[in-house]
């Protein structure tokens, strides 16, 4: 080890813009090198696709489900599981681990606040889920006849609306537990419940009503129901697209209220 | 003998002229807890200036409270004129810092780390050139996940550095490391601050603040109980220093308590035992000489920052390595 010389090189100024840039890029990799979330955000929905359009039933329009076939049923249903698993998983699990590393509060004694690290996470977790929907839709309709959605201004809508609705449900997540531990279990308890509401094993429209009521009352509800009007023609209703509206005010509140830098 | 040595400090204020740290009763407490309490020290531009105590003490609330990363109950601290709170942005372009218990991501290599941070200063230092330095060049490609705990603290440091920092924070660097990495870590604190970069070291280890520092503050409890030169420290403890040896021919007594400097002469079979103050080993030998004796096996027992850190704190340091005060 030699000491260090007096005339370190200067560099060019870089932008703040660049810096921002670095931490997306290595967020990116770090996604693309721990694929967990990728695993549950994209191919886990997937490949969900690919086994039901195998089941035949799945293929044939149900007369229980109003003439639909099951698999197009199930499109909004596995856009919303990946968006579920990125929402309950891929964001708060790193945000937290960062914060247990330290790593947030090296970034604040740096002249990049440690927000950039979280807003970064955020692009790179959007990425990843637009990066599903497309799959599930373009890639549905393309391979397994999945319909094409009628309404597409009204799916683009739902699907925004349902990720402002979900990530800062991710937040919270992030600021109440103390461990990426503590991040994961908070995320299984509260994932299965969630997609059940959703209809992962109990499509929405065979609930009773009770179930129903509180289906499209909860976030993966009321994804699925506006992403579902959408993809039957219909512009999605204000119910559910209020409701993510006010998961996203509620939980974005609660998140830049509580979240912990250290 | 406490007037000489204080004196005898290595007066900052003579060789260099700013002040690059300037903490004037600093006070925090977390609840009841006062863990840091009336603090005063400043820092001379290119000193290194340690913090030195025992688990618990309040070292690392004194450098967060610097750093702006707590903020403190009362008293004032400026960096190079800059105040943490309200100077912040300005602040971390010329501070860097390496806390204790920083990790980075597994899934990153070294270069995509330095590259990332480097984007964050307006006048970066060169990713290769630093790794270079610190030992880590055949590294950039690694995972951080690979690297050995050494490499891994060079890294933190590198980190702290890559922005050309004025002033450098290092919280309980050497904590963890092997004995030789951490004598690499030693000799590059001394390359950093032969570049002008003034050093706050925060530490445990006396043998570190020994080998380093141009002064140290012992905290205890929150309190500074000694500011010094880790010289004039260690003095401060003596009792008085004793030196042993094995004399080639039989003398006198006499010949040595006559010494103003020597206390006691005790005779242990052939050796003997001089207790005394000041310049003891020279005056002895000399003595010694004129008489026609020489003194072999020469032992010198002189305290350490370690003897004094026990004789000011009442209480041994705890080596216990990951603590947080």
């Amino acid at each position: 080890m030699s000491s260090l010389s007096l005339a370190l090189p200067r560099a060019t100024r870089p932008t703040r813009r660049a810096a921002f840039g670095q931490i997306v890029l290595n967020e990116a990799r770090l996604t693309w090198r721990k694929p967990a979330g990728l695993a549950g955000g994209v191919a886990f929905p997937v490949l969900l696709l690919v086994i039901f359009d195998a089941i035949p039933a799945f293929r044939q329009p149900a007369g229980d489900l109003g003439g639909l076939t099951r698999i197009g049923v199930y499109v909004p249903i596995l856009i919303v599981f990946g968006l579920g698993m990125l929402t309950l998983f891929g964001l708060p699990v790193p945000l937290v681990s960062y914060r247990e590393l330290g790593i947030l509060r090296r970034l604040s004694t740096t002249p990049v606040p440690p927000s950039w690290l979280l807003a970064a996470q955020g692009v790179v977790q959007l990425c990843v889920a637009l990066a599903s929907v497309l799959l599930l839709v373009v890639g549905g309709v393309a391979v397994f006849g999945t319909p094409v959605p009628k309404n597409p201004g009204g799916l683009v809508l739902s699907v925004a609306l349902s990720i402002a609705g979900l990530f800062p449900i991710g937040l919270v997540i992030a600021s109440v537990a103390r461990t990426s531990g503590g991040a994961s279990i908070f995320g299984r308890l509260l994932f299965f419940p969630l997609m059940f509401l959703a209809g992962l094993w109990w499509p929405r429209e065979l609930m009773p009503g009770v179930l129903q009521g509180i289906s499209a009352a909860s976030p993966l509800g009321a994804a699925v129901e506006a992403m579902q009007d959408s993809m039957q023609g219909q512009f999605p209703p204000a119910a559910p697209l209020l409701v993510l509206l006010a998961y996203a005010v509620v939980f974005g509140y609660l998140a830049k209220r509580f979240f912990k830098w250290e | 003998m406490r007037t000489q040595m204080m004196t005898s400090t290595r007066g900052p204020e003579q060789a260099m002229s700013r002040s690059a740290v300037e903490i004037a009763h600093l006070r925090k407490s977390y609840g009841t807890l006062v863990a840091v309490d009336d603090v005063s020290f400043s820092v001379a531009e290119g000193e290194i200036f340690g913090i030195l105590g025992p688990n618990g003490a309040g070292k690392t609330t004194t450098v967060e409270c610097a750093i702006g990363l707590r903020s403190p109950d009362a008293g004032t601290i400026r960096l190079l004129g800059l105040d943490p709170h309200v100077d912040r942005d300005k602040l971390h372009e010329i501070v860097g810092v390496q806390l204790q218990m920083g990790a980075l991501p597994d899934k990153l290599r070294v270069g995509e780390i330095m590259t990332m941070y480097r984007s964050f200063y307006r006048d970066p230092a060169d990713v290769g050139e630093l790794i270079e330095v610190l030992g880590l060049a055949g590294k950039r490609n690694n995972y951080y996940r690979s690297l050995s705990g050494g490499q891994r603290q060079r890294l933190s440091v590198a980190l702290a550095l890559i922005g050309r920092p004025k002033i450098a924070v290092l919280d309980e660097m050497t904590t963890g490391l092997d004995p030789q990495a951490r004598r690499d870590a030693w000799q590059l604190i001394e390359g950093i601050r032969d570049r002008g970069v003034t050093i706050l070291l925060v530490t445990h280890f006396m043998e570190e603040a020994e080998r380093l520092c141009d002064r140290v503050a012992l905290i205890d409890r929150g309190r500074i109980v000694a500011l010094e030169t880790p010289g004039g420290m260690a003095a401060r403890a003596r009792a008085g220093k004793t030196v042993r040896f094995l004399p080639s021919a039989p003398f006198d007594d006499r010949l040595l308590t006559a010494l103003p400097e020597v206390t006691k002469v005790e005779r242990e079979g052939q050796h003997v035992t001089v207790t005394g103050t000041g310049e003891l080993v020279n005056v002895v030998i000399l003595a010694l000489a004129a008489a026609g004796v020489t003194a072999r096996d020469v032992q010198l027992d002189s305290s350490s920052l370690e003897d004094a850190f026990v004789k000011l704190t009442g209480k041994r340091l705890d080596h216990t390595e990951g603590e947080r005060s």
